[in-house]
């Protein structure tokens, strides 16, 4: 088999560029912390969210100086706490699972965007420097409602 | 069917427009330099989504 | 060599039996494809908030029955259609019998649960969209016809193997037939691939949905779907590459850049297109780091074979056009065949392909994925590579596909409506998909009806483009209704003989290694490459302590 001089040479220019996007990604995800939410061999029985900690008591906890962890459920059609209010610059450990079917959990203009699944807990964080109203939304599609699922985050 | 199998060494004078290139490859620098815009294209939107990935972070 | 027929000699006539089996594939996934695109058009319109459903119709109803009919019933109609168009053409001018029946049976299969899937969607009782996700349930009747569709397509894929084997045994040291070769390898991915999605429904959606069992493993059908959903789009994406390596170069009156280059570019898809799925859930929970990061190696390593093609694709066209006495860097492009539907058609899907395969890059990229996950970037992504690259390449099959099997021509009149046709489709998708690209890094959500999340402010920035969508919406449907009436237009063309374009190579002294076709050595190689990739994670998964789910109708 016969391979062109050029196509060597386009080839090997690929996959030098496959291997630098994978360096990237890989260097900034294991040793820089950034690598996506994820949340491992968490098992929980999906129908008793609301009896099992910490999910019986959703809400905002603060675990160190203007940091938290927000502690939430996602239901057909809304999350649970709703509308919460932090300080800019606050760092929030978001913990959440489902109560009934897939959802998501996105933040538009941030790297906010998890799956939330029944039975599983997701972890995310994520550094609210400037104030405003965000917005939470459901990005995976859960019911005849799905468009309304939504929350705000208030950061004052 | 001949003209479809070349006796080996013997080259398709229409297939090379210049001399001097190694063995009996053809002529591809078009090819070339298409796939190199191709892959530019790509480095630079990967690089651009992952720009926006950091400013976002 | 591919095959034995010269440009002098006339077409042979095709197999009439053949083409009865071939004609019934293709107009079944156009008929889809209509219905598909009256249910497209209506959802770009009420999420740009221009209608609104009349007669307690449901967004995401229309939206299951767009992703079903385009994504699982056009392609999948079309695809084995056309292949076993080219196994007829290419093993010996006619298929064999048990392989032409197991054809039909597989036909009639999937049109039945075509059919019974079309119904219950109709009735909204499986309202679930194309992915169908536990724990929301549909009909057990709607999963039930899902397995029909993949039965079906076993049996014709069972009949190309057949039909394979007969020829290697019966042409004993000859390479098989490319496009043949092609054509194993397609419905080999898709025969390992779809394992995973019919353990899924098989032994997880029916009993629970039938209410046999309580719950459901969602993390576990999630990769099950997945483990079929990745091959699935490259189940879409070969044969479109079958006709650009195959088929191309002989309409533009050139010859195959590399026999061999092209059998190891579709080894290379069959090995790695499989242990990849995880680049789909790279957000969510219940899979490590570790193993995300591993399948989004693997998912680059995909992009090499596609790499190759596109320096073939390029090589093609210049030693194509050089041989007609073209000169300079770029003079080859001057003398390709442009007023050539056969050729246009592809070739437009080719170019779309740049930025739908950039854009897939940064869609597996780990983290990055965080950008545009779930957002309308994706819709954007595979509208580009679906809907634009491997339809128009399926277009441009068709308008010598039929002609050439039911003995018509395709004529000129038909050969311009043909261009225009694609030129609709490829203003329409490039300005629908250009713009989801764009509100999707904005953060506007796919599946998501129209919506202004109480008047949030950062809605307002999104409507303009969801407007836009709307309109590319509408330009893509016009293309529809042209390509349905071209496809009418070609059954009733004039009689005549239509060429069935296979290519030869370029350089015939140039061996192909045998090494290709042994077959247990791929197959053993893609099933080594799944146990890495899947066996750790799904083990967790079903050793956890969630006692499952159960059932939710939430629509």
């Amino acid at each position: 088999m016969h391979i062109h001089r050029l196509e060597k040479i386009w080839i090997g220019f690929g996959v030098a560029m496959l291997v630098v996007f994978l360096s990237v990604i890989g260097i900034s995800a294991f040793a820089m912390g950034m690598d996506p939410p994820t949340g491992h061999s968490h098992g929980m029985d999906p129908a008793k969210v609301d009896s099992t900690a910490p999910f019986d008591k959703p809400g905002l906890k603060q675990v160190g100086e203007n940091e938290y962890e927000a502690v939430m459920t996602a239901f057909a059609f809304g999350y649970a706490p709703d509308n919460m209010e932090i300080p800019a610059g606050a760092t929030v450990h978001f913990t959440i699972t489902s109560k009934d079917v897939i959802h998501g959990f996105q933040i538009p203009g941030t790297n906010v965007n998890m799956m939330v699944l029944p039975g599983e807990i997701n972890h995310l964080t994520h550094t609210f420097d400037k104030p405003g109203t965000y917005l939470v939304l459901c990005n995976e599609y859960c019911g005849g409602a799905h468009e309304w699922m939504k929350t705000t985050i208030i950061v004052k | 069917m001949a003209e479809l199998m070349p006796a080996k060494g013997k080259q398709k004078p229409e297939a090379r427009v210049k001399e001097g290139e190694t063995g009996k490859e053809p002529e591809l620098k078009g090819a070339f330099a298409s796939v190199m815009i191709v892959g530019f294209f790509i480095l630079i939107t990967w690089f651009g989504v992952f720009a926006l990935f950091l400013a976002r972070n | 060599m591919s095959t034995t027929q010269t440009a002098a000699s006339p077409a042979p006539i095709y197999s009439p039996k053949d083409a009865k089996l071939v004609l019934a594939h293709i107009l079944f996934a156009f008929a889809a494809l209509l219905l598909g695109g009256i249910a497209g058009v209506l959802q770009g319109l009420v999420r740009g908030g221009m209608i609104k459903l009349p007669a307690g119709i449901g967004y995401y109803q229309l939206l299951t029955a767009h992703g079903v009919l385009m994504a699982l019933i056009f392609t999948t109609f079309f695809i084995i259609g056309f292949l076993y168009s080219g196994m007829s053409k290419t093993l010996g001018g006619e298929l064999l019998a048990l392989p032409r029946r197991l054809g039909w049976l597989g036909f009639v299969l999937m049109a039945s649960g075509t059919v019974i899937g079309t119904i219950f969607i109709l009735l909204n009782k499986a309202t679930v969209l194309y992915t169908f996700y536990a724990p929301l349930k549909a009909s057990p009747y709607f999963y039930i016809a899902l397995t029909l569709i993949v039965i079906g397509s076993w049996m014709s894929g069972l009949g190309m193997f057949m039909n394979y084997r007969y020829w290697k045994k019966t042409h004993k040291g000859q390479m098989s037939p490319l496009f043949s070769f092609m054509a194993v390898i397609v419905m080999l991915l898709w025969q390992v691939a779809t394992i995973g999605v019919a353990a899924e429904v098989l032994l997880q959606l029916i009993p629970w949905s039938f209410g046999w069992v309580e719950t459901v493993n969602v993390l576990l059908s999630r990769t099950l779907f997945w483990y079929f959903g990745h091959p699935l789009v490259y189940f879409w994406l070969l044969p479109a590459y079958i006709c650009w390596y195959v088929i191309i170069p002989k309409i533009i009156g050139g010859k195959m850049f590399s026999d061999a280059l092209a059998r190891l570019s579709f080894i290379l898809f069959l090995l790695f297109s499989i242990p990849v799925g995880f680049h789909h859930q790279l957000t969510e929970p219940g899979i490590s780091s570790f193993w995300k990061y591993l399948q989004v190696v693997l998912t680059f390593m995909v992009i090499v074979p596609s790499l190759m093609t596109a320096f073939s694709m390029f090589a093609m066209f210049e030693t194509t056009g050089r041989a007609k006495g073209a000169k300079g860097l770029f003079g080859w492009v001057k003398v390709l065949p442009w007023k050539d539907v056969r050729f246009f058609a592809p070739f437009m899907g080719m170019v779309m392909f740049i930025p739908a395969g950039a854009g897939g890059i940064i869609n597996a990229s780990n983290q990055m994925n965080q950008v545009v996950h779930n957002t309308l970037w994706v819709t954007g992504h595979f509208h580009l590579t679906v809907a634009t690259s491997v339809a128009l390449t399926f277009f441009g099959i068709t308008y010598w596909l039929i002609p050439a099997i039911t003995g018509r021509q395709l004529t000129q009149r038909l050969n311009k409506l043909g261009i225009w046709q694609t030129v609709i489709w490829s203003a329409g998708m490039l300005v629908m998909s250009g713009v989801m690209h764009a509100v999707g890094l904005l953060g506007s959500p796919r599946r998501t009806s129209y919506t202004t999340y109480d008047d949030h402010p950062v809605t307002f920035l999104w409507m303009p483009y969801h407007v836009s969508m709307a309109v590319g919406g509408m330009i893509v449907f016009v293309a529809v209704l042209l390509m349905v009436y071209n496809i009418i237009a070609l059954l009733r063309a004039p009689k005549g003989e239509t060429e069935y374009p296979i290519a030869e190579v370029r350089d015939a002294s140039e061996p192909t290694p045998k090494l290709f076709e042994r077959w247990g050595l791929w197959i053993g190689v893609t099933v080594v490459l799944i146990l890495v990739a899947y066996t750790i994670p799904v083990s967790q998964m079903i050793g956890g302590d969630s006692p499952g789910s159960i059932p939710f109708v939430t629509w």
